[in-house]
Protein backbone atom coordinates (compact mmCIF):
# COMPACT_ATOMS: atom_id res chain seq x y z
CA UNK A 1 0.00 0.00 0.00
CA UNK A 2 1.28 3.34 -0.94
CA UNK A 3 2.06 5.48 2.00
CA UNK A 4 0.83 8.99 2.02
CA UNK A 5 3.38 11.34 3.35
CA UNK A 6 2.45 14.48 5.10
CA UNK A 7 4.79 17.42 5.13
CA UNK A 8 5.59 16.90 8.78
CA UNK A 9 6.84 20.34 9.51
CA UNK A 10 3.75 21.98 8.07
CA UNK A 11 1.37 19.68 9.88
CA UNK A 12 3.28 20.19 13.06
CA UNK A 13 3.19 23.96 12.73
CA UNK A 14 -0.54 23.97 12.07
CA UNK A 15 -1.21 21.96 15.18
CA UNK A 16 1.05 23.95 17.44
CA UNK A 17 -0.80 26.00 20.02
CA UNK A 18 -0.12 29.67 20.04
CA UNK A 19 1.98 31.40 22.65
CA UNK A 20 0.21 33.74 25.05
CA UNK A 21 1.43 37.22 25.82
CA UNK A 22 -0.11 39.19 28.65
CA UNK A 23 -0.04 42.94 28.20
CA UNK A 24 0.20 44.14 31.78
CA UNK A 25 -0.73 47.74 32.54
CA UNK A 26 0.37 48.86 35.99
CA UNK A 27 0.50 51.92 38.19
CA UNK A 28 4.17 52.39 37.27
CA UNK A 29 4.47 51.29 33.67
CA UNK A 30 3.73 48.45 31.30
CA UNK A 31 5.11 44.93 31.15
CA UNK A 32 4.69 41.95 28.87
CA UNK A 33 4.51 38.43 30.26
CA UNK A 34 5.44 35.98 27.57
CA UNK A 35 4.63 32.28 27.80
CA UNK A 36 5.86 29.21 26.01
CA UNK A 37 3.39 27.24 23.93
CA UNK A 38 2.47 25.07 26.90
CA UNK A 39 1.66 28.18 28.95
CA UNK A 40 3.97 26.72 31.58
CA UNK A 41 7.06 28.96 31.50
CA UNK A 42 6.62 32.69 31.72
CA UNK A 43 9.08 35.53 31.39
CA UNK A 44 8.64 39.19 32.22
CA UNK A 45 9.64 41.85 29.70
CA UNK A 46 9.80 45.53 30.50
CA UNK A 47 9.20 47.89 32.10
CA UNK A 48 7.97 50.12 29.34
CA UNK A 49 7.23 53.76 30.20
CA UNK A 50 8.53 53.22 33.75
CA UNK A 51 6.85 55.55 36.21
CA UNK A 52 3.84 56.12 34.01
CA UNK A 53 0.40 55.17 35.26
CA UNK A 54 -0.67 52.87 32.47
CA UNK A 55 -4.38 52.27 32.52
CA UNK A 56 -4.68 50.10 29.43
CA UNK A 57 -2.39 48.55 26.82
CA UNK A 58 -4.24 47.07 23.87
CA UNK A 59 -3.23 45.39 20.61
CA UNK A 60 -5.42 45.94 17.56
CA UNK A 61 -6.62 42.46 16.59
CA UNK A 62 -7.48 43.75 13.11
CA UNK A 63 -3.88 44.33 12.08
CA UNK A 64 -1.98 42.49 14.81
CA UNK A 65 0.64 45.22 15.14
CA UNK A 66 -0.89 48.50 16.33
CA UNK A 67 -0.62 48.99 20.08
CA UNK A 68 -2.17 51.80 22.05
CA UNK A 69 -1.17 52.65 25.61
CA UNK A 70 -3.16 54.98 27.87
CA UNK A 71 -0.70 56.96 29.97
CA UNK A 72 -0.61 59.60 32.66
CA UNK A 73 1.98 60.49 35.28
CA UNK A 74 1.80 62.17 38.65
CA UNK A 75 2.89 65.45 37.11
CA UNK A 76 2.09 65.42 33.42
CA UNK A 77 -1.24 65.39 31.67
CA UNK A 78 -2.74 62.26 30.12
CA UNK A 79 -1.88 61.04 26.69
CA UNK A 80 -1.96 58.02 24.42
CA UNK A 81 1.17 56.42 23.03
CA UNK A 82 1.04 54.45 19.79
CA UNK A 83 3.15 51.77 18.22
CA UNK A 84 2.56 50.51 14.72
CA UNK A 85 5.19 47.80 14.86
CA UNK A 86 4.10 45.70 17.81
CA UNK A 87 5.91 47.78 20.42
CA UNK A 88 9.36 48.24 18.88
CA UNK A 89 8.87 51.98 18.47
CA UNK A 90 6.44 54.36 20.13
CA UNK A 91 5.11 57.81 19.28
CA UNK A 92 2.65 60.01 21.07
CA UNK A 93 -0.81 60.69 19.68
CA UNK A 94 -0.80 63.94 17.75
CA UNK A 95 -4.10 64.89 19.34
CA UNK A 96 -4.71 62.92 22.55
CA UNK A 97 -8.20 62.72 24.06
CA UNK A 98 -9.09 66.20 25.35
CA UNK A 99 -12.30 68.15 25.77
CA UNK A 100 -12.95 71.09 23.47
CA UNK A 101 -11.80 74.32 24.96
CA UNK A 102 -14.62 76.09 26.78
CA UNK A 103 -14.99 79.67 25.56
CA UNK A 104 -12.83 81.67 27.92
CA UNK A 105 -11.25 78.51 29.34
CA UNK A 106 -11.77 78.61 33.08
CA UNK A 107 -13.95 75.87 34.48
CA UNK A 108 -14.24 73.63 31.43
CA UNK A 109 -13.70 69.89 31.84
CA UNK A 110 -10.24 68.37 31.64
CA UNK A 111 -9.39 64.76 30.80
CA UNK A 112 -7.56 63.34 33.83
CA UNK A 113 -6.82 59.94 32.38
CA UNK A 114 -7.74 57.75 29.47
CA UNK A 115 -9.02 54.63 31.17
CA UNK A 116 -10.31 52.24 28.52
CA UNK A 117 -9.20 51.62 24.93
CA UNK A 118 -11.26 49.62 22.44
CA UNK A 119 -10.39 48.77 18.85
CA UNK A 120 -13.39 49.48 16.63
CA UNK A 121 -15.51 47.19 14.52
CA UNK A 122 -13.73 44.92 12.06
CA UNK A 123 -15.41 46.80 9.19
CA UNK A 124 -13.83 50.07 10.38
CA UNK A 125 -10.07 49.58 10.33
CA UNK A 126 -8.24 52.31 12.19
CA UNK A 127 -11.22 53.29 14.30
CA UNK A 128 -10.65 53.19 18.07
CA UNK A 129 -12.79 54.24 21.02
CA UNK A 130 -11.63 55.51 24.39
CA UNK A 131 -13.39 56.02 27.71
CA UNK A 132 -11.92 58.60 30.05
CA UNK A 133 -11.99 60.10 33.52
CA UNK A 134 -14.08 62.21 33.90
CA UNK A 135 -16.92 60.69 31.90
CA UNK A 136 -16.48 61.03 28.17
CA UNK A 137 -16.18 58.90 25.09
CA UNK A 138 -13.64 59.67 22.38
CA UNK A 139 -13.27 58.26 18.89
CA UNK A 140 -10.18 58.04 16.73
CA UNK A 141 -10.51 57.46 12.98
CA UNK A 142 -6.81 56.90 12.37
CA UNK A 143 -5.36 54.29 14.67
CA UNK A 144 -5.21 56.50 17.72
CA UNK A 145 -3.28 59.44 16.27
CA UNK A 146 -6.17 61.92 16.57
CA UNK A 147 -9.08 61.75 19.01
CA UNK A 148 -12.40 63.58 18.91
CA UNK A 149 -15.01 63.85 21.63
CA UNK A 150 -18.19 61.89 20.90
CA UNK A 151 -20.49 64.84 21.45
CA UNK A 152 -23.72 62.84 21.36
CA UNK A 153 -22.56 60.87 24.38
CA UNK A 154 -21.64 64.01 26.34
CA UNK A 155 -24.91 65.66 25.37
CA UNK A 156 -26.85 62.66 26.67
CA UNK A 157 -25.01 62.80 29.98
CA UNK A 158 -25.50 66.56 30.23
CA UNK A 159 -29.24 66.12 29.72
CA UNK A 160 -29.54 63.36 32.29
CA UNK A 161 -27.38 65.27 34.75
CA UNK A 162 -29.82 68.16 34.56
CA UNK A 163 -32.61 65.70 35.43
CA UNK A 164 -30.73 64.05 38.30
CA UNK A 165 -27.55 65.89 39.20
CA UNK A 166 -26.19 63.21 41.53
CA UNK A 167 -26.41 60.29 39.11
CA UNK A 168 -22.90 60.52 37.69
CA UNK A 169 -20.77 60.51 40.80
CA UNK A 170 -17.11 59.75 41.17
CA UNK A 171 -15.49 56.55 42.34
CA UNK A 172 -12.18 56.79 44.22
CA UNK A 173 -10.60 56.67 40.77
CA UNK A 174 -12.85 59.39 39.39
CA UNK A 175 -15.88 59.20 37.12
CA UNK A 176 -14.83 56.34 34.86
CA UNK A 177 -16.20 55.64 31.38
CA UNK A 178 -15.27 52.06 30.55
CA UNK A 179 -16.34 48.75 29.00
CA UNK A 180 -16.76 50.21 25.52
CA UNK A 181 -18.30 47.22 23.74
CA UNK A 182 -18.77 47.06 19.99
CA UNK A 183 -21.40 44.63 18.74
CA UNK A 184 -19.63 42.48 16.16
CA UNK A 185 -22.97 42.15 14.34
CA UNK A 186 -23.41 45.92 13.83
CA UNK A 187 -20.70 48.58 13.78
CA UNK A 188 -23.18 51.25 14.88
CA UNK A 189 -24.31 49.32 17.92
CA UNK A 190 -22.21 50.05 21.00
CA UNK A 191 -22.54 49.76 24.74
CA UNK A 192 -20.68 51.91 27.25
CA UNK A 193 -20.60 51.76 31.05
CA UNK A 194 -20.16 54.57 33.52
CA UNK A 195 -18.88 54.13 37.01
CA UNK A 196 -20.98 55.73 38.25
CA UNK A 197 -23.84 56.44 35.90
CA UNK A 198 -24.94 53.07 34.57
CA UNK A 199 -25.01 51.16 31.32
CA UNK A 200 -25.83 52.87 28.00
CA UNK A 201 -26.54 51.82 24.42
CA UNK A 202 -26.31 53.52 21.05
CA UNK A 203 -27.59 52.12 17.76
CA UNK A 204 -26.49 54.98 15.54
CA UNK A 205 -22.75 54.93 16.01
CA UNK A 206 -22.73 57.23 19.02
CA UNK A 207 -25.03 60.08 18.09
CA UNK A 208 -27.78 59.15 20.54
CA UNK A 209 -27.68 57.06 23.68
CA UNK A 210 -30.10 55.65 26.17
CA UNK A 211 -29.66 54.07 29.59
CA UNK A 212 -30.42 50.37 29.99
CA UNK A 213 -30.33 49.50 33.66
CA UNK A 214 -33.61 47.76 34.45
CA UNK A 215 -33.19 45.32 37.30
CA UNK A 216 -29.81 46.68 38.41
CA UNK A 217 -29.55 47.75 42.05
CA UNK A 218 -28.03 51.03 43.20
CA UNK A 219 -27.96 50.56 46.96
CA UNK A 220 -25.89 53.72 47.39
CA UNK A 221 -28.76 55.90 46.14
CA UNK A 222 -32.08 56.67 47.80
CA UNK A 223 -33.88 55.25 44.75
CA UNK A 224 -32.73 51.64 44.59
CA UNK A 225 -33.64 50.85 40.98
CA UNK A 226 -33.25 54.11 39.06
CA UNK A 227 -33.29 54.48 35.30
CA UNK A 228 -29.59 55.39 35.46
CA UNK A 229 -26.98 56.18 38.09
CA UNK A 230 -25.86 52.59 38.83
CA UNK A 231 -22.25 51.56 39.16
CA UNK A 232 -21.26 48.92 36.61
CA UNK A 233 -17.69 47.81 37.35
CA UNK A 234 -17.15 45.68 34.26
CA UNK A 235 -19.42 44.59 31.42
CA UNK A 236 -18.53 42.07 28.71
CA UNK A 237 -20.19 40.64 25.63
CA UNK A 238 -20.07 36.91 25.24
CA UNK A 239 -17.74 36.32 22.28
CA UNK A 240 -19.86 33.28 21.46
CA UNK A 241 -23.14 35.18 21.54
CA UNK A 242 -22.86 38.98 21.44
CA UNK A 243 -26.52 39.26 22.41
CA UNK A 244 -25.59 37.99 25.85
CA UNK A 245 -23.93 40.36 28.29
CA UNK A 246 -22.52 39.83 31.73
CA UNK A 247 -22.07 42.63 34.24
CA UNK A 248 -20.12 42.78 37.47
CA UNK A 249 -21.68 45.72 39.24
CA UNK A 250 -20.93 47.46 42.51
CA UNK A 251 -24.20 45.85 43.56
CA UNK A 252 -24.07 42.34 42.19
CA UNK A 253 -23.49 40.15 39.15
CA UNK A 254 -26.00 40.35 36.30
CA UNK A 255 -26.83 38.84 32.92
CA UNK A 256 -28.73 40.45 30.07
CA UNK A 257 -30.03 38.62 27.00
CA UNK A 258 -30.90 40.94 24.16
CA UNK A 259 -33.26 42.02 22.81
CA UNK A 260 -34.41 41.92 26.42
CA UNK A 261 -33.72 44.98 28.51
CA UNK A 262 -33.99 43.69 32.06
CA UNK A 263 -30.85 42.50 33.79
CA UNK A 264 -31.11 39.31 35.84
CA UNK A 265 -29.12 39.26 39.08
CA UNK A 266 -27.35 35.93 38.68
CA UNK A 267 -25.00 36.81 41.53
CA UNK A 268 -27.73 35.96 44.01
CA UNK A 269 -26.91 32.33 43.22
CA UNK A 270 -23.40 32.73 44.60
CA UNK A 271 -22.86 31.54 48.20
CA UNK A 272 -24.20 34.11 50.66
CA UNK A 273 -20.98 34.06 52.68
CA UNK A 274 -19.07 35.05 49.53
CA UNK A 275 -21.50 37.54 48.04
CA UNK A 276 -21.49 38.89 44.52
CA UNK A 277 -19.40 42.03 44.86
CA UNK A 278 -16.27 42.42 42.78
CA UNK A 279 -14.69 44.19 39.86
CA UNK A 280 -14.01 41.90 36.85
CA UNK A 281 -16.13 39.44 34.92
CA UNK A 282 -14.91 37.16 32.13
CA UNK A 283 -16.99 35.38 29.47
CA UNK A 284 -15.90 32.12 27.88
CA UNK A 285 -14.72 32.59 24.29
CA UNK A 286 -16.87 29.75 22.89
CA UNK A 287 -19.57 28.93 25.43
CA UNK A 288 -22.03 31.75 26.14
CA UNK A 289 -23.20 29.99 29.31
CA UNK A 290 -19.78 29.95 30.95
CA UNK A 291 -18.67 32.96 32.94
CA UNK A 292 -16.18 33.69 35.71
CA UNK A 293 -16.16 36.27 38.49
CA UNK A 294 -13.71 37.03 41.28
CA UNK A 295 -15.77 37.96 44.32
CA UNK A 296 -14.45 40.46 46.84
CA UNK A 297 -15.68 41.44 50.26
CA UNK A 298 -18.46 44.03 50.01
CA UNK A 299 -19.61 43.84 53.61
CA UNK A 300 -19.42 46.48 56.36
CA UNK A 301 -16.82 49.02 55.18
CA UNK A 302 -16.22 47.29 51.85
CA UNK A 303 -12.67 45.90 52.16
CA UNK A 304 -12.84 44.68 48.56
CA UNK A 305 -10.43 41.86 49.25
CA UNK A 306 -10.99 38.14 48.87
CA UNK A 307 -13.75 37.13 51.32
CA UNK A 308 -12.20 35.66 54.46
CA UNK A 309 -8.72 35.99 52.99
CA UNK A 310 -9.41 33.00 50.74
CA UNK A 311 -9.04 33.99 47.10
CA UNK A 312 -11.28 32.11 44.70
CA UNK A 313 -12.73 32.40 41.26
CA UNK A 314 -16.33 31.35 40.81
CA UNK A 315 -17.41 29.79 37.53
CA UNK A 316 -20.86 29.19 36.15
CA UNK A 317 -21.50 26.88 33.21
CA UNK A 318 -25.23 27.65 32.97
CA UNK A 319 -25.42 31.38 32.60
CA UNK A 320 -25.27 32.06 36.31
CA UNK A 321 -27.89 29.65 37.69
CA UNK A 322 -25.24 27.76 39.68
CA UNK A 323 -21.62 28.51 40.51
CA UNK A 324 -18.55 26.44 41.29
CA UNK A 325 -15.72 27.64 43.52
CA UNK A 326 -12.27 27.40 41.89
CA UNK A 327 -9.46 28.01 44.35
CA UNK A 328 -6.84 25.29 43.80
CA UNK A 329 -3.43 26.89 43.87
CA UNK A 330 -4.48 30.11 45.52
CA UNK A 331 -3.43 30.71 49.14
CA UNK A 332 -5.84 28.70 51.35
CA UNK A 333 -5.79 31.50 53.92
CA UNK A 334 -4.38 34.98 54.51
CA UNK A 335 -4.69 35.81 50.83
CA UNK A 336 -6.14 39.29 50.63
CA UNK A 337 -6.36 39.78 46.89
CA UNK A 338 -7.84 42.78 45.18
CA UNK A 339 -8.31 42.45 41.42
CA UNK A 340 -9.36 45.54 39.51
CA UNK A 341 -12.03 45.64 36.82
CA UNK A 342 -9.71 45.33 33.84
CA UNK A 343 -7.28 42.90 35.44
CA UNK A 344 -8.89 39.53 34.69
CA UNK A 345 -9.02 38.11 31.17
CA UNK A 346 -9.05 34.85 29.22
CA UNK A 347 -7.32 33.48 26.19
CA UNK A 348 -9.07 31.49 23.45
CA UNK A 349 -7.11 28.26 23.79
CA UNK A 350 -8.73 24.92 24.54
CA UNK A 351 -8.87 24.54 27.47
CA UNK A 352 -9.25 28.23 28.06
CA UNK A 353 -6.53 30.04 29.98
CA UNK A 354 -7.51 32.58 32.62
CA UNK A 355 -5.33 35.34 34.01
CA UNK A 356 -5.68 37.81 36.82
CA UNK A 357 -3.47 40.55 38.21
CA UNK A 358 -3.60 41.83 41.75
CA UNK A 359 -3.03 45.21 43.33
CA UNK A 360 -0.03 43.59 45.06
CA UNK A 361 1.66 43.13 41.70
CA UNK A 362 1.11 39.43 41.21
CA UNK A 363 -0.11 37.70 38.07
CA UNK A 364 -1.93 34.40 38.45
CA UNK A 365 -2.70 32.04 35.59
CA UNK A 366 -4.87 29.02 34.99
CA UNK A 367 -4.53 26.88 31.89
CA UNK A 368 -7.46 24.63 32.72
CA UNK A 369 -10.41 27.01 32.73
CA UNK A 370 -9.92 28.00 36.35
CA UNK A 371 -9.61 24.51 37.86
CA UNK A 372 -6.11 25.30 39.14
CA UNK A 373 -4.04 28.43 39.48
CA UNK A 374 -0.37 29.31 39.62
CA UNK A 375 1.42 32.56 40.30
CA UNK A 376 3.46 33.40 37.22
CA UNK A 377 4.79 36.82 38.21
CA UNK A 378 5.25 38.79 41.40
CA UNK A 379 6.79 42.04 42.61
CA UNK A 380 5.27 44.06 39.82
CA UNK A 381 3.60 47.39 40.54
CA UNK A 382 -0.14 47.51 41.19
CA UNK A 383 -1.83 45.82 38.24
CA UNK A 384 -4.47 47.99 36.59
CA UNK A 385 -5.30 46.00 33.45
CA UNK A 386 -4.46 42.86 31.50
CA UNK A 387 -4.96 42.04 27.87
CA UNK A 388 -4.24 38.71 26.21
CA UNK A 389 -2.46 38.34 22.89
CA UNK A 390 -1.97 34.99 21.20
CA UNK A 391 0.87 34.58 18.75
CA UNK B 1 4.42 94.90 18.61
CA UNK B 2 8.04 94.58 19.60
CA UNK B 3 10.05 91.58 18.55
CA UNK B 4 9.42 88.56 20.72
CA UNK B 5 11.55 88.06 23.79
CA UNK B 6 14.00 85.22 23.50
CA UNK B 7 14.67 83.55 26.84
CA UNK B 8 16.27 80.51 28.34
CA UNK B 9 13.92 77.82 29.54
CA UNK B 10 15.01 75.20 32.04
CA UNK B 11 12.94 72.01 32.14
CA UNK B 12 12.92 69.21 34.69
CA UNK B 13 13.36 65.55 33.84
CA UNK B 14 9.62 65.04 33.44
CA UNK B 15 9.51 66.57 29.97
CA UNK B 16 12.99 65.93 28.64
CA UNK B 17 11.67 63.14 26.47
CA UNK B 18 10.28 66.01 24.40
CA UNK B 19 13.47 68.14 24.42
CA UNK B 20 15.80 65.39 23.26
CA UNK B 21 17.14 65.16 26.79
CA UNK B 22 18.10 68.82 27.03
CA UNK B 23 17.57 70.55 30.36
CA UNK B 24 18.17 74.02 28.96
CA UNK B 25 16.41 75.20 25.81
CA UNK B 26 15.36 78.45 24.24
CA UNK B 27 11.99 79.87 23.24
CA UNK B 28 10.45 83.21 22.56
CA UNK B 29 7.26 85.09 23.36
CA UNK B 30 5.95 88.19 25.05
CA UNK B 31 3.88 86.13 27.45
CA UNK B 32 4.05 82.69 28.98
CA UNK B 33 1.25 81.63 26.61
CA UNK B 34 3.27 82.71 23.58
CA UNK B 35 6.33 81.04 24.98
CA UNK B 36 4.43 77.77 25.31
CA UNK B 37 3.15 78.07 21.75
CA UNK B 38 6.71 78.45 20.56
CA UNK B 39 7.85 75.51 22.69
CA UNK B 40 5.08 73.36 21.20
CA UNK B 41 6.31 74.29 17.71
CA UNK B 42 9.85 73.30 18.62
CA UNK B 43 8.95 70.27 20.76
CA UNK B 44 5.58 68.86 19.64
CA UNK B 45 3.49 67.31 22.40
CA UNK B 46 5.19 69.10 25.28
CA UNK B 47 2.53 71.75 25.83
CA UNK B 48 -0.41 69.41 26.45
CA UNK B 49 1.51 67.50 29.08
CA UNK B 50 1.97 70.65 31.18
CA UNK B 51 -1.01 72.83 30.13
CA UNK B 52 -4.52 71.35 30.00
CA UNK B 53 -7.15 71.81 27.29
CA UNK B 54 -8.68 74.74 29.20
CA UNK B 55 -5.32 76.56 29.21
CA UNK B 56 -4.61 75.92 32.85
CA UNK B 57 -1.19 74.93 34.10
CA UNK B 58 -1.50 71.33 35.28
CA UNK B 59 -1.75 71.16 39.07
CA UNK B 60 1.50 69.28 39.66
CA UNK B 61 3.64 71.39 37.35
CA UNK B 62 5.22 74.66 38.44
CA UNK B 63 6.27 77.51 36.20
CA UNK B 64 8.73 80.14 37.43
CA UNK B 65 9.37 83.34 35.46
CA UNK B 66 12.26 85.43 36.67
CA UNK B 67 12.23 83.42 39.88
CA UNK B 68 8.54 84.03 40.52
CA UNK B 69 5.99 81.21 40.70
CA UNK B 70 3.43 81.89 37.99
CA UNK B 71 0.12 80.15 37.23
CA UNK B 72 -1.28 82.60 34.70
CA UNK B 73 -0.37 82.09 31.06
CA UNK B 74 -0.91 85.81 30.41
CA UNK B 75 2.09 86.57 32.60
CA UNK B 76 4.55 88.73 30.61
CA UNK B 77 8.05 87.62 29.74
CA UNK B 78 10.70 90.30 30.08
CA UNK B 79 14.13 90.31 28.47
CA UNK B 80 16.53 88.48 30.71
CA UNK B 81 13.87 86.41 32.43
CA UNK B 82 14.72 82.79 32.98
CA UNK B 83 11.78 80.41 32.77
CA UNK B 84 11.72 77.18 34.73
CA UNK B 85 9.21 74.42 34.02
CA UNK B 86 9.46 72.03 36.94
CA UNK B 87 7.60 69.11 38.42
CA UNK B 88 6.10 69.96 41.80
CA UNK B 89 6.85 67.99 44.92
CA UNK B 90 4.03 65.50 44.57
CA UNK B 91 3.21 62.02 43.45
CA UNK B 92 3.85 58.66 45.02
Amino acid sequence: MARTTKPRATASRAARPRRVDLLVATQKGAFVLRSDRARRAWSVQGPHFLGTETNHLVLDPRDGKTLLLAAVTGHLGPTVFRSTDGGKHWAEATQPPAFPKTPGGGDGPVVKRTFFLAPGHVSQPGVWWAGTVPHALFRSPDGGAHWELVRGFSQTLDGLTRQKPDSFGETPGGAITHSVLIDPQDAKHLYVSLSTGGFFETRDGGRSWRPMNQGVLADFLPEKYPEFGQDPHCVVLSPANPDRLYQQNHCGVYRLDRPGERWDRIGENLPTRVGDIGFPVVAHPRDPDTVWVFPMDGTAVWPRTSPGGKPAVFRSRNGGRTWTRQAKGFPPSQGWFTVFRQAMKSDTRDPVGLYLGTTAGEIWASKDEGASWRRVAEHLPRVLALEVVER
Amino acid sequence: MTSATNVKVYVSTHVRSYTQGQSEIEAEGHTLAELMTDLERRYPGLRFRVIDEQDRIRPHMNFFVGGELVRDLAHPIAPGDDVHILGALSGG
